[in-house]
């Protein structure tokens, strides 16, 4: 039986945030799960799809996250428990079904989950989610430790369907990522079949109708503030007149600096876990029992402009500070010693950090970025994409997903990036405003995801460039989920369908259509040649299974390779193709047998024959 | 802050740091020690570096700042020494001495520093330098890839984690799949011997 299956209430397990959410939902009797997978929330949908296999929870991997959205707004409004979760630049997409399904509400709980991503470990921005649960009137909770977050999940669901809302469920890495022993609580039976009760006047957002739920949003955004009140999320704990208002993970950073700082007993902390409407009174009171206040939170001043427009209603004039040069930075990530030297700054108190050692005699040392694995067949596109381009003057848009990488050297394939799917659309934008060839990349995954639209408005309005898509077979950069391409048998599943990328693009009007085997590197380069020549738009389909999944179902190509004696250390393996189970010992190219999984892409690049299989 | 222990351990990608913490995590719900830890996931697995770490004791955060890990376990020196800007005077460092040099160096854009200079540039300014070969012991083990199970063998006789020897031998046993049990016990041994 799957772990977070266990029916054992009281027993203790060591999970990872994300597998106590997921727990959390279950316990709950959560029904419906959708998502499209986004680090740092895909392990909470690898459990749920886990555990869909072995009992009724409907799961799914949607196409993105607007339809993952749309998936769980109409399962809520049957009255059955949903939860959609998302990265937060993935809320970006989801918008526009938010906001409106705010107005519309839903009857059965639905938690929307936003996994933010302070520091950007694996995220293009850093965007403060909180802020959509504004922007939208909808609740917000976010928890502060990995066992929290299990039991807030659950109360999640109950706000929900006490206010007829979605709720915001906003975690941040630190939280996704991290891990601890959490106390099982007992699992709720699941109702997974509802009814939809028909209402036009409450469910088809025509004006007329939005403007009387707009009035009825309002209110429950009144009855939400009332339940922020008398929230157990937003406590106090500690006495004296100094104050500190924190949320997340600041909390614990926060408890832990009045530990180290031995001022337990002249702060009091107030932390806010229910964020959307914030307390107004038990902010006020709160700030009427301190003589000086802190906002310690990640990210946007969020709580600290709330806490501030509240005093000012309550014509308090206490200091209240968060954000500032010398206190609490807008950037990237907090960390326990930078609150603790925070605090002891701003109430003045002295304390000698730990002694940090001297490192000014450590040499440079060599950087180690993230790299395409080996035998990625993405290195192989990119490298015959450059081959048959040579002359000529190429920008290249470029898309989410391992295939980013490629704008590192010693490729350098990868000119432009904002978003999922942005390649196709921009690419458009680049050809029309430059006379430079444009040649974008996009993966299948983010193809499905939102590549499409961008790629019917070049046929529709006749732009010029190649769009070369590089389909691996599944989404490898978030840890090889299923996408609408993925043939699902190599899982042994069965019940889905699978959609060709080829039909679709023809289906889609595009005039030159080729699908390349990128191992396969003179072919490949010669298909590509045509399609840059051809003027209008061109899409080439580069198809070769992504190296580790094939490794994991099995499917991995042959022998390892070698250099043998004819090498003569030019390397323009390394320097043109750089896959890295190259190394250099004793001044000559070696291929690593134990990484190289024999895609015979630098043999056939080597213009000495030097590279061959190794014989076993 | 004694009544914590805060352990910091880096590797390469692929080279098991996240089996090793979760054995530690088991060891220490075995033993009712309190324990948070903290992992980057995504792009850096990619060949990259991966930190894992672990606050041991009465504390509330999962992460470690700068100048505040009681101990380092390094799985590849570079790495070892790169992380040091998590130690203190009073840390211990444990580490692996078989390098991996980053692909950087083969493509020319930095150079691997010589083991020896490694180590020297440690080794004064901390309380403790433990080294041992990892890599040669997973493989007197029977199994390459248990470079993390010897580490973790050092990691379980240094004596400076509230666990002891016994039990993480236990947790072992939780966390690995039957075929690779013995080979990996044998390799915790081997560590455990390597750093007495
Ligand atoms: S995970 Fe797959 S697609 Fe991603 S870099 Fe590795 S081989 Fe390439
Ligand atoms: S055959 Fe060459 S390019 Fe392919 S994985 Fe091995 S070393 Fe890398």
């Amino acid at each position: 039986m799957h772990k977070l299956l266990k029916d054992d209430p009281g027993a203790q397990m060591v999970l990872l945030g994300n597998e106590a959410i997921a727990r959390g939902a279950i316990e709950a009797g959560v029904a419906v799960a959708t998502t499209y997978p986004g680090t740092p929330s895909s392990e909470i949908s690898l459990n749920f799809f886990q555990m869909s296999q072995e009992c009724d929870l409907y799961f799914e991997y949607s196409t993105n996250e607007k339809v993952a959205l749309e998936v769980a707004a109409a399962t809520a409004n049957c009255g059955v428990r949903s939860m959609c979760m998302m990265k937060h630049v993935g809320l970006n997409v989801a918008a526009d079904a938010l906001m409106t399904l705010a107005y519309v509400g839903v009857k059965g709980g639905l938690v929307v989950l936003t996994a933010d991503d302070p520091f950007m470990f694996s995220s293009q921005n850093e965007q403060d989610n909180r802020y959509y649960g504004k922007l939208a009137g909808l609740p917000v909770l976010e928890p502060s430790s990995v066992e929290e977050a299990k039991d807030m999940v659950g109360k999640a669901f109950d706000l929900s369907e006490a206010l007829q809302e979605p709720v915001l469920f906003r975690t941040t890495t630190r939280i996704n990522h991290s891990t601890a022993p959490v106390t099982l609580g007992p699992i709720a039976p699941r109702k997974t079949k509802g009814y939809f009760q028909k209402n036009p006047m409450s469910y088809v957002t025509v004006p007329a109708v939005s403007r009387t739920l707009h009035v009825k949003l309002l209110k429950n955004l009144d009855k939400a503030l009332e339940l922020s009140e008398t929230s157990p999320f937003n406590f106090v704990t500690g006495k004296g007149k100094w104050g500190i208002v924190c949320n997340g993970v600041s909390y614990g950073y926060v408890m832990d600096a009045l530990k180290d700082l031995g001022i337990g007993d002249r702060v009091q902390v107030l932390r806010i876990g229910f964020s959307n409407p914030l307390p107004e009174k038990k902010i006020t009171a709160f700030l009427q029992s301190c003589d000086k206040v802190l906002v310690a939170e990640e990210g946007e001043p969020f709580l600290e402009e709330g806490v501030r427009s509240i005093a000012q209603g309550a014509g308090l004039t206490l200091p209240i500070r968060g954000k500032a040069p010398e206190l609490f930075s807008r950037l990237y990530e907090f960390d326990p010693g930078m609150v603790r030297k925070v605090i002891a700054g701003y109430f003045g108190i002295d304390y000698a950090p730990k002694a940090k050692l001297a490192l000014t005699d450590i040499p440079p040392l060599p950087q180690r970025p993230p790299n395409l694995c080996a035998g990625c067949s993405h290195r192989a596109t990119f490298y015959e994409v450059k081959q048959a381009a040579e002359g000529k003057d190429v920008v290249y848009p470029t898309d989410i997903g391992c295939y980013t990488l490629g704008f590192l050297p010693p490729l350098g394939m990868g000119d432009f990036l904002i978003c999922m799917g942005g390649s196709t659309s921009t690419s458009c934008g680049f050809s029309k405003a430059s006379d430079q060839k444009v040649v974008s990349f996009i993966g299948d995954s983010t193809f499905f995801h939102s590549g499409i639209p961008g790629l019917v408005n070049a046929v529709f309005n006749n732009h010029n460039f190649t769009l070369v898509i590089l389909d691996n077979g599944i989404t490898a950069m978030t840890g090889h989920q299923p996408n609408p391409g993925v043939d699902m048998s190599l899982f042994n599943l069965g019940g889905y369908g699978r959609i060709s990328i080829a039909e679709v693009v023809k289906a889609l009007g595009v005039q030159h259509v080729s699908v390349i085997k990128p191992y396969k590197v003179r072919k490949s380069i010669e298909a590509i040649r045509e399609a840059l020549d051809f003027k209008g738009v061109s899409v080439v389909i580069a198809e070769e299974m992504c190296a580790l999944f094939a490794k994991s179902v099995k499917k991995a190509k042959g022998k390892p390779f070698m250099v043998g004696d004819k090498c003569k250390n030019h390397r323009d393996c390394v320097n043109l193709l750089g896959c890295p189970a190259f190394y250099i010992e004793n001044d000559r190219v070696k291929i690593d047998s134990a990484i190289c999984v024999g895609c015979a892409v630098c043999a056939q690049i080597c213009p000495e024959n030097a590279i061959v299989p190794m014989k076993s | 802050m004694s009544d914590t222990t805060r352990l910091i351990i880096v590797a390469v990608g692929g080279q098991g740091n996240l089996l090793a913490s979760s054995v530690l995590g088991e060891a220490a719900l075995l033993s009712g020690v309190p324990f948070r830890m903290s992992e980057i996931h995504g792009m850096a697995q990619r060949g990259g570096v991966v930190e894992s770490a672990m606050v041991f004791g009465k504390a509330e955060s999962s992460i470690i700042s700068d100048g505040e890990a009681d101990l380092l376990v390094g799985f590849e020196p570079v790495e070892t020494l790169r992380a040091l800007n998590k130690c203190n005077p009073e840390t211990v460092v444990i580490t692996n001495l078989t390098p991996l040099p980053p692909f950087t160096v083969a493509i020319g854009k930095g150079v691997y520093p010589p083991i020896e200079t490694i180590l020297g540039l440690i080794r004064g300014k901390v309380r403790k330098l433990i080294t041992l070969d990892a890599t040669a012991l997973a493989r007197e083990a029977g199994n390459i890839l248990a470079v993390n199970m010897v580490l973790l063998g050092a990691l379980a006789q240094s004596g400076i984690l509230p666990l002891n020897v016994e039990t993480i031998r236990k947790a072992i046993g939780a966390k690995t799949k039957p075929a690779f049990l013995e080979a990996n016990l044998k390799a915790f041994d081997l560590g455990v011997r390597a750093a007495a």
